[in-house]
């Protein structure tokens, strides 16, 4: 299982993530985002791809590097 | 010890305290061990769970499309705390700096930050919220409470509140096709975040949606059964409404109780603290060891003319955690303010409403792109002759445009020209927010003046 949260203030409803892992993510209406905040291990690579993939950088999800400043460049 | 031998000492094997186990708890913890805090960091919570995300709660979560107890907040990066998770803090003592917990033990800290967020407001009769089928909506437990009754078929929800919380739970409802009222005291709902002129639009959206939204009553008193569960809601202009399940959307109470007594300038508005993050004493002093993050903390913010600002955003306490852990283990002059541009967004009847600054301090309300009457517009607020806020309803993409108008405070009424401008929005109007100094509901009488020969009474006739 893998943990996500999309923050929702950057989030500008490009939609590339309901294309790209669309069992993780769902418009509803014209630019609202649902999306649930956790997500099957089979979908990691989706997951994945909809991270790289977000125009503003708005996805976190547990082992993918989502936000700028983020695990990968920690000190610990 | 000189100050910087201090950091270093702290920064390499001092001892860090975290109450209030949450968003902003979590990020704070993160950006401690990010920037190199080695030493020892505990994190209290008072709910038995780790981390989870809120907004998903009256979403997501009635609608079907997330589990109440499969929220949790996705990790940046270890961060090897010690976890009290399921007991409360019930004090603190400044001056041993320990952190009294609801089991007895007590936790010694050599900096603390304070996360504690903000509970439900519970509905203020005692005997009544104990009825079976009475909610509010805070919690993961609340959360599933909540859907276990929804999935259930209710005859009637009854919200108290169309805030922003209530009115998603009324989409949800409507999306499930169960009936539902809700009752507001403003004219209209999301009147008192985002003024009259839009919250005239939030009622239509209501009202097409097939809500019974009924404005400018309160509830009196709500009635059970002999079983002990809730069947009716009475409200103050004699109708009764018939309803099985009641969510009190009435806002929220700030976690500051345990600080009673404690010396920091903590009460039912939050805890003060300047710029950096750092708790106010109740005289107005600044500490040292103590930092405040998220819902629960008051800063003053230099865009908005200094004003202590506590924002109950989802953001604010992403960002305010990430200021008060840096400065936290950082030297005065590496010290950042927490200058984050007020942020927030909700999502309901379809229509994904966003807004940025501080709408509630605009004296009137432009529309600069799209129109009221088709649900897709920006609205900019202005105040003393300078844009501070602006909200969207299905525009987001302009709204960091917007923003960059707020950071450099460009002149209101707007000026410059903007994509899909209509005659409507070519001049201000009154945001028509309600004065806070007076009650939202019902005629009132006050008394004004201070010396018996000029004291007069005063009659205010119902604002709504």
């Amino acid at each position: 299982m893998m943990r996500l949260v999309v923050d929702l203030n950057r989030c500008q409803g490009y939609a590339q993530c309901a294309f790209l892992a669309p069992d993780v993510f769902a418009m509803h209406g014209e630019e609202s985002l649902v999306y649930s905040p956790r997500a099957e291990e089979e979908q990691r690579e989706r997951l994945a791809r909809a991270v790289a993939a977000c125009p503003v950088q708005a996805i976190t999800a547990d082992g993918l590097d989502g936000v700028a400043g983020g695990a990968s460049d920690a000190a610990h | 010890m000189p100050p910087t031998d201090y950091l270093e000492w702290l920064r390499r094997e001092g001892r860090i305290v975290v109450v209030g186990a949450s968003l902003a708890g979590l990020r704070g913890a993160e950006t401690l061990r990010a920037e190199g805090f080695a030493g020892e960091l505990t994190m209290i919570g008072d709910e038995p769970y780790e981390p989870y995300d809120r907004p998903p709660l009256s979403k997501g979560v009635l609608l079907g499309r997330a589990a109440p107890n499969h929220t949790e907040l996705p990790h940046r990066l270890e961060i090897d705390a010690k976890w009290r998770l399921g007991v409360a803090a019930t004090g603190l003592d400044v001056e041993a700096k320990r952190v009294r917990l609801a089991d007895g033990d007590e936790v010694e800290y050599d900096r603390l930050l304070i996360t504690t967020g903000v509970r439900a407001r519970p509905w203020p009769k005692e005997d009544e919220a104990r009825l079976d089928g009475v909610f509010t909506l805070r919690t993961r437990d609340d959360g599933a409470r909540l859907l276990r009754r929804m999935k259930a078929g209710p005859r009637r929800v009854f919200v108290i509140g169309a805030g922003f919380t209530g009115s998603e739970i009324a989409s949800a409802c409507r999306e499930q096709g169960i009936p539902i009222t809700v009752a507001e005291r403003a004219g209209a709902p999301l009147v008192g975040a985002l003024g009259g002129v839009i919250g005239a639009v939030a009622a239509e959206m209501h009202r097409e949606n097939g809500v019974d939204l009924r404005t400018g009553v309160m509830v009196t008193a709500l009635e059970g059964d002999p079983a002990g569960r809730v069947r009716a809601v009475h409200l103050s202009d004699e109708s009764i409404v018939e309803a099985d399940v009641v969510v009190v959307g009435l806002g929220a109470v700030r976690n500051t109780d345990w600080l009673a007594g404690s010396g920091l300038g903590a009460g039912p508005r939050g805890i003060a603290c300047d710029a950096g993050c750092r708790a106010f004493d109740f005289r107005g002093i600044v500490t040292d060891d103590i930092f405040v993050a998220g819902d629960v903390a008051r800063s003053p913010h230099a865009l908005f003319g200094y004003q202590f600002l506590s924002l109950e955003h989802w953001g604010n306490a992403v960002a305010q955690a990430e200021i008060a852990a840096h400065n936290m283990i950082s030297p005065s002059a590496e010290r950042r303010p927490h200058l984050w541009v007020p942020a927030f967004w909700s999502s309901q009847f379809g229509v994904n409403i966003k807004s940025v600054g501080v709408p509630p301090m605009g004296e009137q309300i432009m529309i600069t792109q799209g129109s009221l009457a088709e649900r897709r517009f920006v609205g900019v607020y202005g105040f003393q002759g300078r844009t501070i806020a602006a909200v969207s309803f299905d525009n987001t993409r302009w709204l960091e445009f917007y923003q960059r108008q707020i950071e450099k405070a460009t002149p209101f009424p707007v000026e410059f020209a903007t994509v899909d401008r209509r005659p409507e929005g070519r001049a201000p109007v009154d945001a028509d927010f309600p004065d806070p100094a007076l009650p939202t509901h019902g005629p009132m009488v006050t008394l004004s003046g201070y010396s018996p020969t000029d004291q007069q009474l005063v009659f205010h006739p119902s604002r709504h």
